[in-house]
């Protein structure tokens, strides 16, 4: 093979190949008069083309998501590492992130969902904790075309494919369709662990002489410039990118994870560091533990386990294959780690040096072929101050009077709406995932959260990842309220206390005013209810440029969010458990019906403005309804979205041999179907209800009770109806399996 | 009674079946690595469920040639307790310890969800504390699970009465003869889709597989008393 001649740093200069690697001139110029004092050669233009992308910098994100709280008496480690931690009492913690695929996932959705899922797992177990469960926000677009079906089909097997052979529980998240997804669809990963608080890891190289190793699998030349590739918008040119997506392999991550938490939590004094090696690989991994101990580093790229012959010291350092990890390890145990990854078929091998000072030296072939500043990689980057602007279709909706349904069959509309993709089953996809294997999982995919114990006490973790585009493209600021709290309601209604959250920000690209004023008001807005609920942020990701031929999705923040139930057996589903019991309505109900699910179904798009929220007054209420639940004075709890009450009472029957009766005299046939946020369908036994209500105060209004005649009664202003719980289900059940076809 | 759980690289209901064991049932249980060569002291084995080998060439393809399987075959010969379940049913059926193969899934896809069964005999070391032709339900979990059988090979299975379990409402891979677990001839190796494991506790919403492991450790103590007699 003949050796491929790279640019010289003066050919660099000239023919400017980094703006491809989407660094700009600017950013180039900086480096090499700032920073470096000279020309950076082809392979240290690629580590700052990588490290400075947006994916690895944060560079355009970065003011806004200071404006997140992190710390609260319960983190133990805030943004910054592999993923975040909490304290959860007895010694425990859970860990917890989210981390988007969307453009690997475009373009080869299988692999980019499963090596999606692979990242996050190993963001997670890097930290030292044991991943216990999996959950996928995913947004498609509409179920009309082939492309989406494959796409749909590809992402769900991607997820399942990885999550399944790991054996990892696949356990909730969410799946919606709006157009604007059709050509970038969102496939966010969150992965929880549960770890002794003991076996606390960082992503850290310190101590001179301390051995840096590289374990697990070879490296080739996939996934070079993914971090890149991930900061640009698509055009239709998108089949060129396939290159960039890596390749997962869920039986190698299993055996590095094994072996990982083999060392993490019984040879902690043989380990120093370790990282995963995600986007930008080993040059993202190795300069962020040497920046985070404010160390030197000193690799010998010779030595890194290839995959394929010739590999320049660029493609090494760049390329993205998946399940590597990168350890330092503390001088004299380098043989007993070798020995530990062995056992599990894996190869250990010491690839650099920790060294005192800022400087990175790499060498390849007997050549020092980078020698440039720590920080200059990780700290130099130049933040991009971005303009913003409210967009105008957010001014003219401010001066129109809001949309209000109007209809005469509310039986149909309701028939209709259980049919809706975003509102119906999704168990076509979740029974792909095996939601079991661990056997801790106690409420799996289709209810508010999924709830699992913790073995050997008597708590569990419920968990949810969520987001409305919708609303947030409306209102940014009130839509990332919503997005929170509607997250916090669906912990509560499980029984669980909310503790923190993690983020995917997917947003259209940055260098639009408007996008950037969204992505600014929808931070700030999460950010309001975030320290209203003491849910600080403990980690997360941003992914911008989510455009397809210059058309942005939805801004759609992704919040997943973690809670801790006290009492497993206090721990609550949707489903109504007993007959006679009382029906309550929790939280009032206004006329917001923009955005909503009914009006995009009769409108076919979606416009308005947002009410505003009042979030003290929300979390009180949430507390409330905790405190009941956890009192043990509540059957059932089933937090309302899309569909509104209509479809919540309805969902709240599938699965159980009970029905309803339900009187709403004040309410308007079209209030059923408002989403007003921060209310919930409560089921409460007769003994329990005068205790019940003492909790609530004015939060909560009867509305009737459950029944064993296994139908739906509904009595409001005009409207008197019944529809059988079997039929209603069979609608919701068989909607999109029917659009799959 | 010592019960075995062999753990192959890339098991991952290893963990279930200890705890249901251990946890759940009060026996005695260890891990054993593929890599040993010997079952010295264990009165039963388990084969858990996962993805041995990555399911890579075949389910269970690859397993069926680790270490400690020569082992395996030898405690089955002798007419003790060998029970796998998912992947550990592949593995049996590869190491010709059960007739007959697992192939996909006729829905190409993976199935996880709880189906009914009906066991069809309750005479085995494994079965006793089911009551014959009951239905129950227990938790799959299989890209991999359609039982296949020549005909002559079925219908032996039907006469010796080694189908075990059967699908009992819709099937949901493809078995013949709605076949989810069998036993060889002499009753004492059981192998079966399904997840007994998984249904052990109320907490997790089921408790139809608990008879299973304590029909075995009843029988097994029995047997090994006899044995020491």
């Amino acid at each position: 093979m003949a050796v491929k001649v790279e640019m010289s740093p003066v050919e660099i200069k000239n023919k400017k190949p980094y703006l491809e690697w989407g660094l700009t001139e600017k950013e180039y110029d900086f480096i090499s008069e700032k920073l470096l004092g000279r020309l950076p050669n082809y392979t240290e233009t690629g580590l700052f083309s990588v490290m400075w992308s947006e994916h690895c910098s944060y560079k355009k994100s970065k003011p806004v998501l200071r404006e997140f709280p992190n710390r609260n008496e319960r983190v133990l480690q805030g943004p910054g590492e592999g993923a975040g931690i909490v304290d959860i009492g007895d010694n425990q913690a859970v860990v917890f992130k989210a981390e988007s695929h969307n453009h690997p996932s475009a373009v080869e959705p299988y692999e980019g969902a499963a090596t999606g899922v692979g990242g996050i797992i190993r963001d997670i177990f890097s930290m030292g904790a044991r991943p216990i469960a999996m959950l996928d926000s995913l947004h498609f677009g509409e179920i009309d075309n082939a492309h989406t079906r494959y796409l749909i089909n590809e992402v769900v097997a991607g997820i399942g494919g990885y999550g399944n052979c790991m054996g990892i529980p696949t356990v909730g998240g969410e799946t919606t369709f709006d157009e604007c997804y059709s050509g970038n669809p969102l496939v966010n990963a969150m992965c929880v662990g549960i770890m002794d608080q003991k076996d606390m890891q960082k992503g850290q190289a310190k101590g001179v002489g301390n051995a840096v190793m590289y374990v697990g699998a070879k490296t080739g030349r996939d996934g070079i410039h993914g971090a890149t590739f991930a900061s640009a918008d698509f055009a239709d040119d998108r089949e060129t990118q396939r290159s960039a997506v890596q390749v997962g392999d869920p039986f190698m991550e299993k055996l590095l994870m094994e072996a990982c938490l083999e060392l993490t939590s019984q040879h902690k004094e043989w380990l120093v560091g370790i990282q995963d090696m995600g986007a930008a690989g080993i040059v993202s991994s190795s300069c962020e533990m040497a920046s985070k101990a404010g160390s030197g580093m000193d690799l010998t790229l010779d030595n890194v386990p290839q995959r394929e012959t010739e590999m320049s010291a660029y493609e090494i350092m760049l390329s993205e294959s998946q399940e590597r990890m990168l350890l330092c390890v503390r001088a004299g145990f380098e043989e007993e780690v070798k020995s530990l990854f062995k056992d599990y078929g894996l190869e250990a091998v010491v690839i650099g040096r920790v060294t005192d000072g800022n400087d990175y030296v790499l060498r390849h072939h007997g050549e020092i072929v980078t020698n440039i500043p720590v920080s200059s990689l990780t700290d130099d980057v130049l933040e991009e101050p971005s303009e913003e602007r409210k967009p105008e279709r957010i001014t003219q909706a401010e001066n129109l009077s809001n949309w209000i349904p109007e209809f005469t069959d509310v039986e149909e509309i309701l028939r209709k709406l259980l049919a809706q993709p975003t509102i119906a089953s999704k168990e076509i996809f979740t029974q792909t995932y095996d939601s079991q294997v661990r056997t801790n999982t106690v409420v799996g995919p289709g209810s508010d959260a999924a709830v699992l114990r913790i073995r050997r006490t008597n708590k569990g973790l419920a968990m949810t990842s969520d987001g409305n585009g919708r609303f947030v493209y409306l209102d940014p600021f009130v839509g990332g309220q919503i997005a929170v709290l509607e997250a916090a309601a669906n912990l509560i209604a499980s029984g669980a206390l909310p503790l923190a959250m993690t983020d995917c920000l997917n947003y259209g690209d940055p260098n639009d005013p408007e996008i950037y004023w969204e992505l600014h008001q929808s931070v700030l807005g999460m950010s309001e209810t975030c320290r209203v609920l003491n849910t600080p942020v403990i980690s997360g990701n941003v992914s911008l440029y989510n455009e397809n031929n210059g058309e942005a999705i939805y801004p759609t923040p992704m919040v997943g969010m973690v809670g801790l139930v006290k009492d497993i057996n206090k721990h609550l589903t949707n489903t109504f458990k007993n007959s006679g019991a009382k029906v309550f309505l929790v939280g009032d109900t206004r006329a917001d019906f923009a955005g909503s699910e009914i009006q995009k179904m009769l409108t076919g798009k979606i416009s308005g403005t947002l009410n505003a929220i009042d979030t003290e007054f929300e979390s009180k209420k949430l507390l409330k309804l905790l405190q009941a639940i956890e009192a043990g004075l509540v059957d059932s709890a089933h937090d309302l979205s899309e569909g509104g009450l209509g479809v919540g009472l309805v969902e709240s029957t599938f699965s159980s041999d009970i029905g309803l009766d339900i009187e709403l005299k004040a309410m308007k046939a079209q209030d059923l179907f408002s989403e007003t946020p921060g209310r919930f369908v409560v089921s409460v036994i007769p003994e329990n209800v005068e205790k019940f209500v003492e909790i609530m105060e004015d939060d909560c209004m009867e509305i009737g009770e459950t029944t064993a005649n296994q139908k739906v009664h509904l009595k409001c202003q005009n409207v008197d109806f019944e529809i059988q719980v079997a039929e209603a289900q069979k609608i919701w059940e068989e909607a999109i399996p029917c659009l799959m076809k | 009674m010592k019960i075995a759980v062999v753990v192959f690289p890339g098991s991952n209901c290893d963990i279930d079946l200890f705890e249901a064991l251990h946890t759940v049932c009060g026996a005695a249980v260890e891990y054993v690595s593929h890599k040993k060569d010997n079952l010295d002291g264990f009165d039963a084995v388990m084969l858990p469920g996962g993805f041995s080998y990555g399911d890579y060439l075949r389910c269970g393809a690859i397993a069926r040639f680790s270490n400690i399987m020569p082992a395996i075959v030898e405690f089955a010969k002798q007419g003790k307790p060998v029970f796998g379940t998912c992947n550990g049913f592949q593995i049996l059926t590869e190491a010709g310890l059960l007739p007959g193969a697992l192939k996909q899934n006729d829905s190409l896809k993976f199935i996880c969800k709880t189906v009914p069964l009906t066991v069809e005999n309750n005479q085995t070391l494994f079965t006793t504390q089911y009551k014959e032709k009951e239905t129950i339900a227990l938790p799959i979990a299989h890209a991999d699970g359609s039982y296949y059988a020549d005909e002559e090979t079925l219908a032996e299975l039907e006469e010796n009465h080694q189908v075990v379990f059967r699908y009992a409402g819709e099937n949901p891979n493809g078995s013949l003869n709605n076949i989810a677990g069998i036993t060889n001839k002499a009753g004492n190796v059981l192998g079966m889709m399904p997840h007994p494991e998984r249904a052990v506790e109320a907490i997790l919403g089921n408790l139809d597989g608990l008879r299973l492991f304590k029909s075995l450790l009843e029988n097994g103590k029995v047997t090994t008393e006899e044995a020491v007699r």
